[in-house]
């Protein structure tokens, strides 16, 4: 048994989700918050967003993030792997950095144009 | 090899490196900080007393009331904010109202001027947001405010100006006689002298205590204070005291000169000459006591606390001798030291003349100091800066509308900037509301490129208080 | 002469720029004090912005650019790195850059919208020593994802508000090690999705009703003592922890800055610390309007853009037709409520009006009502609201119209 607050509403319902059984879900005010509860303890994924290096440009930092989500067990590694990218002025928002990241099946790409 | 050796950059030494700087003589100022005023000068309650607190005839008394009449000159000629504001003594019993009384003939005694007694009508007159409890107030128009770094740094700045040395980051060790020379050393440094000054401060019992058999012990004495965004400063016009006890002036409450107010201080010992603390208990204590001056101060719109550690001793006066041979102890300074320091500087001066110095006036020496205070200038005046230097054009800290010029005048200036708490004593910056939340970083960055160091290497205050730890994204 | 100068090139400058320009207002100039335009957004390089406005994900960063370049299809002026100095009654502008010096500037209409600025270490006067570590988060967020700098390497964090939150996340993940949120409320003020994305996710203890009672250091942070808090918030002796630590960041709260506004005389609420405002945003005085963080401030930058979108309308349609006469509806907090914004409304002929408020505490299944001479002339029903959470109403006009000129919004909490 598993307990976390469910983030889909403001309300944040404390869930208890069952692991041995199927995943079920106690505590939810509403649906949402029982596919919530089974995704997060089954497949939790997060977006990652951090900065790369960048040169040429009027600041120092390029913030970046990773076009979708990613496993949220690999969130280190794919901040690690930012550590080795220098991009160069110019960069438009949307540019991929990084193709494939960390074998995550998403991409870093920039978030702002610099 | 120096004439004179001043021990100690607060507002003391500097004063007396000030003084001699326009005398032949060559002259080093030693401090173990990396700035000048770096203890007791640049947190108290930043007072220019009248001088009715010391007992007449005692040095106190003398140096205060002397200082006093010297500083709104001084302030004028070397552009230190000072405001001749006035200072009450609030009486709320018959048995305070009897302490005024004294405290007004001893003010007559001490000769100073214009001194008189308010009815409880006049008080709430000048100060209407003083507490309805109130009596009677002594009241002494020539007291007044001042920057007290801002004053030590003038001084050091124009006696640089006139060819006096200053060394940081040089703790005395150790002080020795060869035969008519003093030298000086720290861990890895070394001056020789024919004369030495003893202004360290809190530490003036031990510098004496490297020359000469004990004869005074410093009992440091730390004080607790409340800073306010000028939204109240306007609570208080002038200076307010409260009758004074044996531990001090008592729980103040004062407009400063940038516009805030200061609430403070308590009195507590302390075995840490260093350890500049504040504590919950004593700021309950300080902001209790002060409600009983004013009641109306919402320190919600507090901005800082802090707290100054003032050389306290077991002699009720300053501590103003020949240690040793050429080895003069200005020591003891406690309040109103800030007030009397350059009657103080004078004194130092009149004794090194009594035991030889040859003190002739040089040619023509530096007596003025200026600076372009960007907030203070007119619109016509502000166009013209910007003209003659963009950097004035761009303001840094909003807070306080300080200019990114201002800020480089202040790194290059004579004893320049070198921390980011620097810059803020000698041009405000990151002193107003935010406490530098926003200009930090872009004093950090303009430091880093003014002195052409990293920005991994600059200093909030003291060595070793780095701003920052590292950089992001290092391959490791 | 300008139509419309706004103040500030953020979040709620540029969407109130925006909006007076579709809304017909010609010469519109944006003075903005940074380098760049879009704010504090900048340096939120997270995501979770957007979601209502644009109806997707962004970054900080990504939901400036969108406004960005929505008005390079515009005609608007903008002044960079340029800093107001005053506003006078009279609308005319005092700024100042490198380039242009010293200013004077004529608008018809003004609009107000320099954010907010952190409470310090000294607003909420935490005891100790003196040393360097202690700063606001944001001001550690602009030295990490602007400047690409780490402010320390043992992190305790004092407040739960977002920032707060967001920079434990940034921290930890750039290899510092974030050992505690203390905050002193017993609840977060931050968005629930926060901490369990922030904190949770990397077993970062919240300390609820705890505060730091000592900062020990000489040069740098190297201890941080924090205690439990009572109910009236005073520390509990005996319950001291000891943090080894050498930064504390700051995220104990936010304030509108105003310091503009209050030397133009404008009219304060005491419970914001930002303007009076009516239903279109405008302040006491004629023609100058408010919006964004710099009014009270929001939780989420949609609400901001909504607002300031009202705002540059609003400032639009003064320009084409100068002040609107109507009789006033003043509000009033009532029970539960901190304050509400706006603070007045005009009857005019607007199909409804919005109120947005703050509660004073967690309430769970509470009514929402407006009471106007002791009647309560409508109501609306919450499930959940917390301070962290600004609520919204919205007044059918006819309900209005019903209302004396006063009307009370008040919460009656039933669960």
């Amino acid at each position: 048994m598993k307990e976390m607050i469910c983030i889909v509403c403001p309300k944040g319902c404390h869930l208890k989700v069952d692991e041995n059984n199927d995943y079920s879900v106690t505590g939810n005010a509403c649906p949402r918050g029982a596919e919530y509860g089974k995704n997060e303890l089954k497949n939790p994924m997060r977006m990652v967003t951090s900065t790369v290096k960048i040169e040429g440009a009027l600041l120092r930092r390029c913030p970046v993030k990773t076009s979708v989500a990613i496993p949220k067990g690999k969130m280190f590694e794919v901040v690690q792997a930012l550590n080795s990218v220098t991009v160069k002025s110019p960069i438009k928002c949307g540019d991929v950095i990084i193709k494939n990241v960390a074998g995550c099946e998403a991409d870093i790409i920039s978030a702002k144009s610099m | 090899m120096f004439d004179v050796v001043i021990i100690g950059a607060g507002v003391i030494g500097c004063a007396t490196a000030y003084k001699l700087s326009k005398y032949n003589l060559k002259v080093c100022v030693l401090d173990k900080e990396n700035d000048v005023a770096m203890g007791a000068t640049r947190a108290n309650s930043a007072i220019i007393h009248a001088g009715y607190d010391p007992e007449p005839d005692t040095l106190m008394a003398r140096l205060n009331v002397d200082g006093c009449a010297q500083a709104k000159e001084l302030a004028k000629k070397l552009s230190v904010p000072y405001k001749n504001v006035g200072s009450m003594v609030l009486a709320f019993s018959d048995e305070e109202a009897a302490t005024v009384q004294k405290l007004y003939e001893r003010g007559v005694k001490n000769g100073v001027p214009d001194i008189t007694v308010l009815s409880a009508e006049e008080v709430f007159e000048r100060e209407p947001n003083v507490s309805r409890e109130v009596v009677c107030a002594l009241w002494a128009p020539s007291a007044g405010i001042i920057s007290p770094w801002e004053y030590a740094i003038a001084f050091a700045e124009t006696a640089n100006k006139n060819g006096t040395e200053f060394v940081f980051d040089f703790e005395v060790k150790d002080i020795k006689k060869e035969g008519d020379v003093w030298e000086i050393s720290s861990c890895d440094k070394s001056v020789k002298a024919k004369y030495v000054i003893n202004a360290a401060g809190v530490y003036s019992d031990k510098i004496h205590e490297m020359v000469a058999e004990a004869n005074f012990e410093i009992i440091p004495s730390k004080g607790q204070y409340y800073l306010l965004d000028k939204i109240e400063g306007k609570k208080a016009n002038c200076t307010l005291f409260q009758c004074p006890s044996k531990v001090g002036k008592g729980v103040l409450v004062s407009p400063t000169v940038h516009g805030n107010l200061i609430v403070g201080p308590d009195a507590t010992t302390s075995d840490n000459r260093d350890k500049v603390n504040t504590t919950g208990q004593q700021l309950d204590f300080v902001r209790n006591t002060a409600g009983k001056s004013v009641s109306n101060i919402n320190y919600r719109n507090s901005i800082r606390n802090f707290a100054g550690m003032r050389a306290n001793s077991n002699i009720d006066d300053f501590i103003i001798q020949v240690a040793a041979d050429n080895f003069i102890d200005l020591a003891g300074i406690k309040s109103p030291g800030l007030s009397a320091a350059p009657a103080i500087a004078d004194e130092a001066i009149k004794i090194l003349a009594s035991i030889g110095a040859e003190l002739t006036e040089k040619e023509s020496y530096v007596d003025s100091r200026e600076k372009v205070v960007f907030k203070e200038l007119s619109a016509k005046e502000k166009a013209e800066v910007i003209k003659k230097n963009p950097l004035y054009g761009r303001i840094i800290c909003r807070c306080e509308t300080i200019t990114e010029g201002e800020i480089v005048d202040a790194i290059h200036a004579p004893i320049g900037a070198r921390t980011i708490d620097g810059v803020k004593r000698r041009c405000n910056a990151g002193m107003g509301r935010c406490q530098g939340g926003f200009c930090g970083p872009k004093v950090l960055e303009i430091i880093s490129r003014e002195l052409n160091i990293s920005p991994l290497e600059v200093k909030k205050d003291k060595n070793g208080s780095n701003v920052l730890v590292s950089e992001t994204k290092e391959e490791k | 002469m300008f139509d419309i100068i706004v103040l500030g090139g953020g979040p709620a400058g540029l969407s109130a720029a925006y909006s007076a320009w579709k809304a017909g207002a010609e010469k519109i100039l944006i003075i903005e004090r940074d380098k760049e335009l879009g704010g504090i957004l900048n340096q939120c390089v997270h995501n979770g912005f957007g979601l209502h406005y644009f109806k997707e994900e962004l970054t900080g960063p990504e939901y400036a650019q969108r406004f960005i370049e929505m008005l390079k299809s515009t005609n608007v002026e903008v002044k960079l790195d340029t800093m107001v100095l005053d506003v006078s009654e009279n609308k005319v502008v005092s700024a100042v850059n490198s380039v242009d010096g010293f200013m004077t500037l004529e608008a018809k209409a003004i609009i107000l919208a320099m954010g907010c600025r952190e409470r310090t270490r000294g607003a909420i006067a935490i005891p100790g020593d003196r040393p360097a570590g202690v700063y606001t988060a944001g001001s550690a967020q602009k030295y990490l994802n602007i400047d690409g700098y780490m402010v320390g390497k043992r992190v305790l964090i004092l407040g739960s508000g977002d920032i707060g939150l967001i920079m434990a996340r940034r921290m930890t993940l750039e290899g510092a090690k974030v050992l505690a949120c203390v905050e002193v409320m017993p609840y977060s003020g931050g968005l629930n999705r926060n901490i369990v994305q922030c904190l949770n996710d990397f077993d970062i203890p919240l300390y609820l009703s705890h505060t730091i009672v000592d900062i020990q250091g000489k040069e740098r942070v190297e201890k941080v003592i924090v205690a439990k808090v009572d109910e009236s918030r005073r520390p509990i002796n005996g319950t001291e922890m000891e943090f080894d630590c050498d930064t504390v960041l700051l995220s104990v709260g936010l304030i509108p800055e105003n310091e503009l506004t209050r030397g133009a005389g404008i009219e304060m609420d005491g419970r914001t610390n930002g303007a009076v405002v009516f239903e279109n945003m405008e302040t006491s005085l004629e023609g100058v309007f408010a919006c964004g963080n710099v009014v009270h401030v929001h939780d989420l930058v949609d609400y901001v853009t909504a607002e300031s979108a009202r705002a540059g309308e609003a400032a639009a349609e003064y320009v084409k037709s100068g002040e609107k006469n109507a009789e006033i509806v003043t509000v009033k907090n009532g029970e539960g409520v901190t304050y509400t914004v706006p603070q007045k409304i005009r009857r005019t002929d607007n199909k409804f009006t919005e109120v947005f408020f703050r509660v004073n505490r967690v309430m769970a299944d509470s009514k929402i009502n407006v009471v106007s001479n002791g009647e309560v002339i409508a109501t609306f029903k919450r499930e959940h609201m917390a301070p962290g959470e600004m609520e919204k109403i919205i007044i059918p006009k006819k309900i209005l119209d019903s209302a004396s000129a006063e009307i009370t919004i008040e919460t009656k909490c039933e669960g």
